[in-house]
C-alpha cells in the first residue's frame, strides 16, 4: 500500500507544539517529545506543514507521473448556463459576471455553454453579459434537464476543447450534472463556492467554500488536474452587466445519438403550487418559525413577502409542525440561501438554521427572547412579538414603495 | 433485491465550535453521529426492504471508530455493515472517496438500489452519490423526495427541483439521493439495538476492494485544501428599540434602500 500521506519527520521536529495548536482536527497530539499525527483525524489540509518552522511534517506530493498533464494546453473559462423552459436563470449571469474577472486575469476567453431545444436565440443574451464565445448544445432530448444526455454533451465538449476552467451554479442540477463530469473527465470540483480568485504565481483557481456548516471556510485548488471545477453559491457573485452592443463568436456543437442517449426518462414535470419565488433565487427572503405560533399566522408573513416581492422561508421547527412545505426550508436539512436581505421572525436560530442562512448580506430578526442566538447574527435585532410587528413593518415598507 | 445504503459518520455540528484563541475547531468531546441525511436513506433502505424483502447493507468510509455509525444503521434495521477502513484512504476527496465507495460497492456485488443522504454536513457538497454512480456506470436519480414504484427491473422516483418536482422512471440497479421530505426515520427498537450490540461488521481495507492505489487518498484526489480559516464574525448587531409603531418606522427606514432596489 502507499505510504502515509503526510508524516512527522522525527530527526527534525524539536517538539515546540506550534503544530498542536495549528491543526484544525485536533488530530496532532503529543508523544514523548515528539508531534504524532493521527491519520484518522487529519484531513491532509496541510495547515500544520504551513506552521511548522522547522520543515519537520512532510506531505506526500499529491499527483503521479502518468496523471500529469500539459496544463498549458487548457485554455478558457467556461461558463455552464442553466435555463429552465428557456430561459435562463440569473445564476448564470453571475457566473458570466465572475467568470469575466476570472478569464481576464488568465487572459483567456469567456465561454459559455448553452443546452436546450431551440434554445440558439439565447446565445446573444450570454454574449451581451460578458461572453466571447457561445457553445450551442441544441437537440429536442436537451430540452430540460436529463442527467446522463447533459453529462455526456458536456464531457465530450470538455474533451474537444480542453477548457481550463468550468463554474456552474450549485443548484440542484448544477450539483447533479457537474459530479458526475468531473469524474468522468478526471476533474478536480469544489462544491458550493463563495469565493473565487487566480493564484497570480500558480494560475491556479482559488477556490473559497464554506465547510461544517459555515464554520469554517476552507480554501481548495486542484494544482495537477484540468479543467479545474468549481459550482457556485447562488447570490454571492454579482450578475454581469448586460452591454447590448458586445460581439462573440457563437458555435454549434454537433451531436451525435450516443451522446443523447439516457437511461432514465421523466416521466412528469410538477410545478409547485404557490411557490412564487425560488427561495435560493430571491433576493429578499421573509421567514418564520415556531414563534409564528401556528400555520394561519403565516398569512402574515405572505402579506409582507407580496409587498416585498420577497420569498417565503421558514425554520425547521415551522416545517415540521406542517405549516409550509419543505421546499421552504433554511438551514441544514433544508437550503442554503444568501439573499440580499432576510427577515427571520419568530425564529430562535438554531446552529442547523444560521447554517442555511448567515451569509445573507443584511438579516433583520425579531423575536420575543432576547437570548435568541439569532441575534448574534442579526444586522438589525427586535425584541418583540413578530405577529405584532411584522404587520406594522409591512404597512411601513408599502408606504417607501408607494404601495 | 440488495439495498446499500452509503452512510458517512460526522461531528455534530451543535457541538462543532470555534477556539477564539487559535481559530481552529474545537473537536474534543464532539460526539459523533449519523450523517443528518444519511438518516432518511436507511429508514428509506428498511422500509424497502420490508415491502419488497431482501437485504439492506450499510456502507461507510472512514476511521475504525466509524463502525459505531454502522451499528446505529443496524439497530435502525439494517442487516449488516461494511467499514472500509485504510490509511491509504486519509485525504480523500469526493474524487477518491466516490472511487472507493464504487469499488466497494462491486464487492458486495449484486446491489440492486444504492442510496445516499443528498450530501453530508461536514462537507456539504452533495457530490459522491453522482460521483458513485458515474464510477459504477450506473444511472442516478438525486434529490429524491418519494419512490413512488419499484419492482424488480425499474423505478420510478420523485426528485425535488428549486421550483417544483419532476418524476424519473430509471432502471435497475440505480444510485438516488435521498432529502429529508422522503420519511421520518425511526427509532431504533430495542431488539434492533441487541441486534446492533451483537453484530458482526466486516471491514474491508484498499486491498481487499482491488482499489488502485493511485486512486486512493492524496493520490487519488484532484482537490487539495490549501488553507483553512475561521470566516470573519459578522458585525456586532443594531438593537431597535420602542413602542412596536415606532420599532416598525426604524426598521423600515433601515432597510429602505434594500426593498426599493429589489422592487425595482
Amino acid at each position: 500500500m502507499a505510504t502515509d500521506p503526510i508524516r512527522v519527520i522525527e530527526e527534525m521536529c524539536v517538539g515546540c507544539k506550534q503544530c498542536v495548536s495549528a491543526c484544525p482536527f485536533g488530530a496532532i497530539e503529543m508523544q514523548e517529545r515528539l508531534a504524532c499525527i493521527d491519520l484518522n483525524k487529519c484531513t491532509v489540509c496541510g495547515a500544520c506543514v504551513e506552521t511548522c518552522k522547522f520543515d519537520a511534517i512532510e506531505m506526500q506530493e499529491q499527483s503521479n507521473q502518468a496523471d500529469v498533464v500539459d496544463l498549458a494546453a487548457f485554455k478558457g473559462v467556461w461558463v455552464l448556463a442553466e435555463q429552465f423552459d428557456g430561459q435562463v436563470e440569473s445564476i448564470t449571469y453571475e457566473l458570466l459576471g465572475e467568470g469575466r474577472k476570472l478569464a481576464d486575469a488568465l487572459n483567456m476567453e469567456l465561454c459559455a455553454v448553452l443546452l436546450g431545444s431551440n434554445i440558439g436565440g439565447k446565445a446573444q443574451e450570454l454574449i451581451s453579459r460578458g461572453a466571447d464565445k457561445v457553445y450551442v448544445a441544441d437537440a429536442p432530448e436537451l430540452d430540460y434537464f436529463s442527467d446522463e444526455p447533459y453529462a455526456q454533451v458536456i464531457i465530450k465538449m470538455i474533451k474537444d476543447y480542453s477548457p481550463n476552467i468550468v463554474l456552474c451554479g450549485a443548484t440542484t442540477v448544477g450539483r447533479s450534472l457537474v459530479s458526475r463530469v468531473a469524474v468522468s473527465v478526471n476533474a478536480g470540483l469544489t462544491a458550493d463556492c463563495t469565493g473565487l480568485d487566480i493564484d497570480p504565481e500558480t494560475g491556479n483557481l482559488l477556490q473559497t467554500r464554506p465547510a461544517f456548516g459555515g464554520n469554517i471556510m476552507a480554501t481548495i485548488v486542484s494544482p495537477h488536474h484540468r479543467p479545474q471545477m468549481a459550482t457556485v453559491r447562488h447570490k454571492v457573485m454579482k450578475e454581469a452587466p448586460v452591454d447590448e452592443t458586445r460581439e462573440g463568436e457563437v458555435v454549434n456543437v454537433a451531436l451525435t445519438p450516443d451522446l443523447l442517449a439516457s437511461r432514465t426518462k421523466r416521466l412528469r414535470y410538477v410545478p409547485e403550487e404557490g411557490a412564487t419565488v425560488n427561495i435560493t433565487e430571491a433576493n429578499i427572503l421573509v421567514s418564520g418559525g415556531r414563534g409564528i405560533q401556528k400555520p394561519e399566522n403565516f398569512d402574515v408573513i405572505a402579506e409582507l413577502a407580496k409587498v416585498l416581492k420577497a420569498g417565503i422561508g421558514a425554520s425547521r421547527a415551522a416545517v415540521d409542525s406542517d405549516w409550509i412545505p419543505y421546499s421552504h426550508q433554511v438551514g441544514q436539512t433544508g437550503k442554503t440561501v444568501c439573499p440580499k436581505l432576510y427577515i427571520a421572525c419568530g425564529i430562535s436560530g438554531q446552529i442547523q438554521h444560521l447554517a442555511g442562512m448567515s451569509s445573507a448580506e443584511t438579516i433583520v430578526a425579531i423575536n420575543r427572547d432576547p437570548d435568541a442566538p439569532i441575534f448574534s447574527v442579526a444586522t438589525y435585532g427586535v425584541v418583540g412579538d413578530a405577529l405584532e410587528i411584522v404587520p406594522k413593518l409591512t404597512a411601513e415598507c408599502k408606504k417607501i414603495l408607494g404601495k | 433485491m440488495h439495498f446499500v445504503v452509503c452512510i458517512k459518520q460526522v461531528p455534530d455540528t451543535h457541538d462543532v465550535k470555534i477556539n477564539p484563541e487559535t481559530n481552529t475547531l474545537m473537536r474534543e468531546g464532539v460526539e459523533s453521529i449519523i450523517n443528518p441525511f444519511d438518516m432518511y436513506a436507511i429508514e428509506e433502505a428498511v422500509r424497502l426492504r420490508e415491502r419488497l424483502g431482501g437485504t439492506v447493507t450499510a456502507l461507510t468510509m472512514g476511521p475504525p471508530q466509524a463502525e459505531s455509525a454502522l451499528r446505529e444503521a443496524v439497530a435502525m434495521g439494517v442487516d449488516k455493515g461494511i467499514l472500509v477502513s485504510d490509511r491509504a484512504f486519509a485525504g480523500s476527496d469526493t474524487w477518491a472517496t466516490s472511487y472507493t465507495l464504487a469499488k466497494a460497492i462491486e464487492k458486495i456485488g449484486d446491489a440492486t438500489v444504492i442510496l445516499f443522504g443528498k450530501q453530508a454536513s461536514d462537507g456539504d457538497t452533495a457530490q459522491v452519490g453522482p460521483g458513485v454512480a458515474t464510477h459504477l456506470d450506473l444511472p442516478q436519480i438525486t434529490y429524491v423526495r418519494k419512490i413512488e414504484e419499484i419492482n424488480e427491473n425499474h423505478i420510478v422516483a420523485e426528485r425535488l427541483l428549486e421550483g417544483g418536482f419532476e418524476a424519473i422512471e430509471s432502471p435497475l440497479p440505480c444510485v438516488l439521493t435521498v432529502v429529508k421530505e422522503i420519511n421520518e426515520p425511526r427509532l431504533p427498537s430495542l431488539k434492533g439495538k441487541m441486534a446492533a450490540r451483537k453484530a458482526e461488521i466486516t471491514t474491508w481495507g484498499g486491498d481487499a476492494i482491488g482499489a488502485d492505489p493511485d486512486k486512493l487518498g492524496l493520490n487519488g484526489s484532484p482537490t487539495k485544501v490549501v488553507k483553512i480559516f475561521t470566516p470573519p464574525p459578522r458585525e456586532g448587531g443594531e438593537m431597535i428599540e420602542g413602542d412596536p409603531d415606532e420599532i416598525a418606522r426604524k426598521l423600515a427606514e433601515k432597510i429602505k434602500d434594500i426593498i426599493i432596489e429589489a422592487a425595482s
